[in-house]
């Protein structure tokens, strides 16, 4: 089992920690070359504007959404607007996932928070777990989600912060600065249907 | 469920989410979304970028809060802004108006020779500056959520920003190969707190992001900072005071993502026009220097 994570820019070293301390090769992708033989792929946190024009620069953009057919994408804030098709303004998508999302929904830095959610799903991989403990930094909402995707999560108000097309994930928190792996786990049994 | 808000977590983690991004010291609107565009990770607003600073002299304060708000509207990434060392009410403000973080910092003029802000009491996160191991400890254990090596603003000259960062990282080196018996009296020559030094040697790094800051002009500079450890870098005036910001605000993108791939590094440093005319470190006098403002 080996999954890439998208290594432009964020938080791209806490995904491999968490991948390698769950038994998973991790490697670093910044060029498509990199998307080769891999059966997943992470985009992390991070500006999701940086992240799409180094994409874009470095004609990545169409080699995603060719993966994302036929692979696992998990995109986790930054990486979760990059999967989505609608942000309500222009900057490069991949647009592989029907969701509409809101950047940066809950306001600025000041309002980032940290809440415990359920996320009924990780029960396939942790039967005995508990409430999830969720970081939102600068976090966007799904808004909308269209056909073939399921909601995993909603905060207490209804408000949609995971989604899942298939075997692709989106999360508007960030699972790689906690020490609770449930969503990773989750997410390599989704590369594993491949 | 309980939602808590401006926790440490949230805090350091905005930090991690700008690793491997440049960070612009921007004066204008215009000059923020020419950086957005370019890929910057945040912005700093300022009114006046180091250079300016240093060559108009004079006493250096927080900025106008209707420009940085006029920034802020601008962009979509976040925006940082700068306060002096030691002046928490101009922090309270700069948190009043909902900056994403507070750059404490030595390029203005401090409002205090002893003391840095208590930035625990603070939901905003603040960065500030460092030129060794034990700067870096005390500002973290004053509450700061990011590290930023000093370098000496406004110069273009990198030979500050390799010091410090081959300091700080060679002083963590030296604290993980060394038995745990040694490591208070470490702690004692660095004036540094000896639990977020032990932190510090069991993860191998500091607790917090650590960017590099001060007199980067060029794509090659800002791969060099990276090679040698930083997690990201700050450019002030290096990218405004050049001949074509946009193009060198775009390759000094780049020649950090892809700081080690050589081929990458010498296509975006091609035609990028001239850089910031820059001022040698060691034709300033000793008074005009910044980096040792901080206590």
């Amino acid at each position: 089992m080996k999954i890439g994570v998208l290594a432009l820019q964020g938080d791209f070293i806490e995904h491999i920690a968490i991948l390698r301390s769950i038994g998973v090769d991790a490697l670093e992708v910044r060029l498509p070359a990199h998307l080769d033989s891999l059966d997943g792929l992470i985009i992390p946190g991070g500006e999701s504007t940086a992240i799409g024009k180094l994409a874009a620069a470095y004609g990545l953009i169409e080699p995603l959404r060719d993966f994302g057919v036929k692979r696992a994408i998990w995109g986790t804030c930054a990486g979760a607007i990059l999967l989505s098709d609608d942000v309500h303004r222009d900057q490069p998508l991949l647009g592989l996932m029907h969701i509409q999302v809101e950047r940066n929904a809950f306001g600025r830095q000041v309002a980032s928070f940290e809440t415990a959610i359920d996320i009924p799903a990780l029960k396939k991989v942790a039967p005995q777990g508990g409430p999830y403990p969720a970081i939102f930094i600068r976090a966007p909402l799904i808004e909308k989600v269209g056909e073939g995707v399921q909601i995993l999560a909603q905060l207490e108000d209804g408000r949609i912060v995971a989604a899942q097309q298939g075997r692709l994930l989106a999360t508007s928190f960030h699972p790689e600065l906690t020490d609770d792996h449930r969503v990773h786990q989750y997410f390599v049994e989704r590369a594993r249907e491949n | 469920m309980e939602q808590e808000l401006g926790t440490f977590a949230v805090k350091k983690g905005l930090a991690q989410m700008l690793k491997g991004g440049v960070i612009m010291d921007v004066v204008t609107p215009e000059h923020a979304r020419i950086a957005e565009d370019a890929g910057a990770v945040a912005v700093m607003a300022l009114e006046r970028v180091p250079a300016d600073i240093r060559a108009d002299g004079g006493v250096a304060r927080m900025s106008d809060p209707e420009l940085i708000l006029k920034i802020m509207d601008t962009v979509s990434i976040p925006v940082m802004a700068k306060c002096r060392i030691g002046h928490f009410v101009e922090a309270q403000i700069l948190e009043a108006i909902g900056v994403d973080y507070i750059d404490e910092s030595e390029v203005l003029t401090p409002a205090d020779e002893q003391h840095h802000i208590n930035k625990h009491g603070f939901k905003v996160p603040f960065v500030c500056g460092c030129r060794n191991l034990g700067e870096a400890l005390r500002r973290i254990g004053e509450g700061a959520a990011m590290m930023r090596t000093k370098g000496e603003a406004g110069t273009g000259d990198v030979i500050e920003a390799v010091r410090h960062a081959r300091s700080v990282l060679g002083e963590i080196r030296r604290v993980q190969n060394m038995p745990e018996e040694e490591v208070m009296s470490f702690a004692k020559e660095l004036s540094a707190p000896y639990e977020v030094l032990m932190e510090t040697r069991s993860l191998g790094r500091m607790p917090v992001v650590n960017f590099a800051a001060g007199g980067i002009a060029t794509p090659a500079d800002a791969a060099m900072m990276m090679q040698l450890g930083v997690d990201g870098v700050f450019v002030g005036s290096g990218i405004f005071k050049s001949g074509d910001p946009a193009r060198r605000a775009a390759a000094i993108v780049k020649a950090v993502a892809h700081f080690n791939d050589p081929y990458i590094l010498a296509e975006v440093s091609r035609n990028l026009g001239e850089p910031m005319v820059g001022r040698q470190i060691s034709a300033i006098p000793e008074g005009e220097l910044l980096a040792g403002r901080g206590w």
